[in-house]
């Protein structure tokens, strides 16, 4: 009997009730919303990213019981996301397709709501070492790299309109998307309007295949292994590249001139949109002299009507900044200010949502 | 009586002991069921999610080259080749120098302290997360294999296997640092494959006037020979399921290529890559993919514990 | 094997036999300098891991790590506190499912019905679930959690933490079960005490050392893992108000920061890899030196 009595530790029992005591503390806190703050989440687009991260940081001291949580995971997944109810709002540069939006009806149960925020360009960013930036690529040249016909950067076709630049013999390295993403619909949307060999060879959508090059995840992944691959080309949207000073080209449009990227050169193409109703339109290739030919909108997806209704006007609330105050940040990081018909029929929109 | 029999309590008092269900032994019995449940449910909700690409593209699936979203194309060959040969690869650099470290730690050619320092440094490579390999390979493995790959492709170009041109974040980059992650599991097991040699054919060995090398090339490494396979099938399985390191250094390309200084990809990049994003018959082809990554390293993982198991049992005969 | 046959006498007094004597001298003394050159060599990618995780980690290094939350694109200055609070967080809901499942499922298979086809099945798909990929893992409670549940949180990302430890504490709990000396369990029989008692009050108390052993092990391994949390628990730049959001985690912060083009992002990754390197390799040393098992 005395034997057992030494045995016993002490330990079991008060281990056991703390276990219990943890466990009923973590299931509380589970339900348990601690502080008044309200907490929504977005995914999608990493086009806007940096734009929207911002918006989140800087709409906290504006209501501080609000908590925005972006996270860029690509257009696709962002869709996909919201479609299947698991985040508030979404983002993608591709708007949603028709079959999308009829999804999200059933599954996320309701209207969506498509709201344009921002936009921007898309350029070509190269780092080829001694080389200027502005390099001038015809519509033969970009469409030749990027279907893998033109290998190395001293090749006729890029030489030809640039007379007086050095161009080393390096191989190309194109740089292009792994994730889904709405930047690559954009991208190869317009380069199949321009080139039926890219339609045969590469096709256009969220997600293709490419024929040549290394892929990075995000608008972020690309740019980062552009900067660190001597002979790089690769598609980011215009922020990315102007913020991490790369070399970006200028594309010839369909005028003939070569336009280099800008705030300007795309807020020139944007002046000549008209939206519709639903707000969403995509200008593939546009026709003006000074137009640069790569730009898109980009979208924030919000359901017609939220179940959570302190959600609801969170969201509502933040989408307000987003189009009035917001619009101002916009090209501190390389993104264009919506034009003022666009901002009203936004703010309309964002209206009938409850 | 009626079942019921007279007992002393604690307190010394005379109860009355009514036999109960073991509620403790169920809970346990649950415990474990629940354990077996868990490797079940996890193959049956991947094969059901998987199953509308099977039932789609069946064997296809396997042998198709091009994995296209866009345009609901899915074959995973690329892939696949890329998982054998980033493993194999590892293993290759991993194997040699796993067993040498073996071999130094099961001898004793240089003083304990510095062998545990070894056995330490061994360990603490077993334990630096995937992330922090792929964090230093992207920062210092890459811009290696660029600068050195280049002078490979120039040079040796025209075999397939070094075809430029040279990228940074290719194959060979992924297997270089697979191998640094695999060389642990390697060592631990060999290193007890060497150590489990009963101390009497060494000494028989060396009576015969064998010298060290000799001994240890002609008697013990064959006598270890099943533990040695064993841990190198079990490092196999390791370099098959690795994901983080993998997906940040390969290049992430579904192209069919038979450069090592190509991008490439593996199952379980694959998987990391595209999950998040992925919808409708894209989710159920990356199911597949799943699927056929827990098979591989199930079967590889099983086949590696059964010659472990049998290298025991023959060990032990020896005694 | 011909090294094994009756090697050639070594007269040193005529010729025959030393040449041969020499060769096999001189490939002994080689391959011993090869051996040890290759062992030595293992540590330089170690020393260089190391060496660049303090280097680069150790310049952003401050108290504002722990108390600031992840700055976005562009600005340079933040921490990251929500990120160890998450990992913390995932790897505590972790443990709670798994040690109790764990433990005592080794209690059945040593202490119930050691001999059983059961407790063999038990065995071996334990070891078949520690082979299982990580990402695996974090597919699996995509698909049973944030599924059913809706929402990105830091309770997938547990679940699929657990999945990944309970192969090894049930593993080092059945080999610390084993440990404890039969002699206790017969005296406490002997004594009168039910099998919940022997099991309760002697065998596991002796054995708490080796299985918290284990347990640290597994902490250790959860802490570093990524692949199960990125798509269970995804990310978040703020603090953590329920368990039913995206939660930040170290590991995910050091994957989505170490390919940024911002390159204070990328010191931050760094700076987390330094903490995450050092707090698991103390784990790991602390489950190995505090809990020092009582019988060997």
């Amino acid at each position: 009997m005395s034997f057992i009595n030494q045995t016993k530790l002490k330990i079991p029992y008060p281990i056991m009730n703390r276990t219990f005591l943890a466990a009923a503390v973590i299931a509380a806190s589970a339900t348990l919303n601690l502080g008044a703050a309200t907490a929504i989440n977005g995914s999608g687009a990493t086009f806007p990213a940096p734009l929207y991260m911002r918006w989140a940081s800087d709409f906290k001291k504006v209501d501080p019981n609000v908590t925005v949580n972006y996270q860029g995971i690509g257009s696709g997944a962002g869709v996909t996301q919201f479609t299947q109810g698991i985040t508030d709002f979404g983002a993608s540069d591709v708007a949603m397709k028709d079959e999308e939006i009829l999804q999200a009806r059933t599954s996320a149960g309701g209207r969506t709501v498509m709201i344009p925020a921002t936009a921007g360009s898309i350029v070509l960013a190269y780092n080829v070492p001694g080389v200027q930036p502005g390099l001038k690529l015809t519509r033969a040249a970009y469409i030749g790299i990027l279907v893998g016909d033109i290998k190395t950067w001293n090749a006729p076709e890029i030489a030809k309109a640039n007379s007086g630049v050095n161009l080393p013999n390096l191989p190309i390295t194109v740089v292009t998307r792994s994730d889904a993403s709405g930047t690559t619909a954009v991208f190869t949307g317009h380069c199949a309007e321009v080139s039926s060999e890219f339609t045969a060879k590469v096709g256009s959508g969220k997600s293709v295949t490419w024929p040549v090059g290394v892929a990075g995840k995000g608008n972020d992944g690309v740019t980062a292994l552009i900067k660190s691959t001597p002979g790089a080309i690769g598609y980011v949207e215009y922020g990315f590249a102007a913020n991490n000073k790369l070399s970006m080209a200028q594309l010839q449009n369909k005028a003939g001139n070569f336009i280099a990227p800008s705030v300007e050169s795309a807020a020139t193409t944007l002046a000549s949109i008209k939206l519709p109703a639903n707000l969403r339109f995509f200008i593939l290739d546009p026709k003006g002299a000074n137009d640069y030919p790569i730009v898109t909108f980009t979208w924030l997806l919000l359901k017609a009507a939220y179940a959570d209704a302190a959600k609801g006007a969170a969201v509502k609330a933040f989408v307000n900044y987003a189009l009035t105050k917001g619009q101002e940040t916009a090209p501190q990081l390389g993104y264009v200010t919506l034009p003022s018909e666009v901002v009203t029929k936004a703010q309309a929109a964002l209206e009938t949502v409850k | 009586m009626d079942g019921k029999s007279i007992t002393a309590g604690s307190s010394g008092a005379l109860r009355e002991y009514r036999p109960r269900p073991d509620f403790f032994r169920a809970g346990c019995w649950i415990a474990a069921g629940v354990t077996v449940a868990l490797l079940g449910f996890i193959l049956g909700e991947i094969v059901v999610k998987a199953w509308p690409a099977i039932w789609k593209f069946g064997f296809g699936f396997l042998t198709g080259i091009q994995w296209s979203p866009n345009r609901d194309l899915y074959g995973v060959l690329p892939v696949l080749i890329g998982t054998a040969a980033s493993s194999l690869i590892a293993l290759l650099f991993a194997l040699p120098l796993g067993l040498a470290i073996a071999i130094f730690l099961s001898e004793n050619f240089l003083p304990h302290p510095i062998r545990q320092t070894i056995r330490f440094v061994v360990e603490l490579l077993a334990s630096i997360p995937s992330v922090v390999y792929g964090l230093w390979g992207i920062f210092l493995v890459v811009p290696l294999v660029q600068e050195y790959g280049a002078i490979l492709a120039a040079k040796l170009g025209f075999l397939p296997v070094f075809a430029g041109p040279a990228y940074g974040n290719s194959l060979l980059t992924a297997s270089l640092v697979l191998a640094l992650m695999v060389l642990p599991t390697i060592t631990a097991i060999s290193r007890n494959a060497l150590i489990a040699v009963p101390p009497t054919l060494r000494e028989a060995s060396y009576a015969l006037g064998a010298t060290r090398w000799e001994t240890i090339l002609g008697v013990i490494l064959p006598t270890a020979a099943p533990g040695i396979v064993a841990s190198t099938i079990l490092g196999l399985g390791r370099a098959m399921g690795e994901t983080m390191a993998i997906a940040m250094l390969i290049g992430n390309s579904q192209r069919l290529t038979w450069s090592l200084l190509s991008p490439s990809n593996t199952l379980s990049a694959l998987l990391a890559n595209q999950f998040a994003e992925a919808e409708g018959i894209q989710v159920s082809a990356l199911m597949y993919a799943a699927l056929l990554l827990v098979l591989m390293t199930l079967l590889v993982n099983i086949a590696g514990e059964a010659v472990l198991r049998r290298a025991q049992r023959t060990v032990v005969g020896l005694k | 094997m011909t090294h094994l046959s009756a090697p050639a006498p070594r007269n040193f007094f005529t010729q025959e036999g030393t040449k041969t004597s020499v060769l096999r001298l001189f490939r002994n003394r080689f391959l011993t300098g090869l051996c040890i050159t290759l062992a030595l060599f293992t540590l330089i990618p170690l020393f260089s891991i190391i060496l660049l995780v303090l280097k680069n980690g150790l310049p952003l290094f401050s108290l504002s790590l722990f108390t600031q939350l992840p700055p976005p694109p562009g600005l340079e200055e933040g921490g990251f506190g929500n990120a160890i609070i998450g990992t913390a967080l995932m790897v505590g809901i972790a443990l709670t499912l798994s040690v109790p499942l764990g433990v005592l499922a080794a209690i059945y298979i040593t202490e119930y019905a050691p001999t059983s086809r059961f407790a063999a099945a038990v065995r071996f798909v334990a070891k078949l679930l520690t082979g299982i990929p990580s990402i695996i893992c974090g597919v699996f409670a995509f698909a049973v959690v944030v599924m059913t549940t809706r929402h990105f949180s830091a309770l997938a990302g547990g679940v699929a933490l657990a999945i990944l430890t309970i192969p090894t504490i049930l593993l080092t709990a059945e080999q610390a079960l084993l440990g404890v000396p039969n002699a206790y369990r017969e005296a406490s029989f002997g004594l009168g005490a039910t099998h919940f008692q022997t099991i309760f009050r002697i065998v596991l108390p002796d054995a708490l050392p080796a299985i918290m052993t284990g347990v640290m092990l597994a902490v250790a391994r959860a802490a570093g893992e990524t692949a199960p949390v990125l798509f269970t628990a995804l990310f978040s730049q703020n603090w953590i108000h329920s368990l039913m959001e995206p939660t930040a985690s170290l590991s995910a912060l050091i994957y989505n920061f170490a390919s940024l083009p911002y390159a204070y992002q990328v010191k931050m990754a760094w700076s987390a890899s330094l903490i995450l390197v050092t707090l698991v390799t103390i784990t790991n040393i602390a489950g190995q030196l505090l809990f020092t098992p009582k019988h060997r």
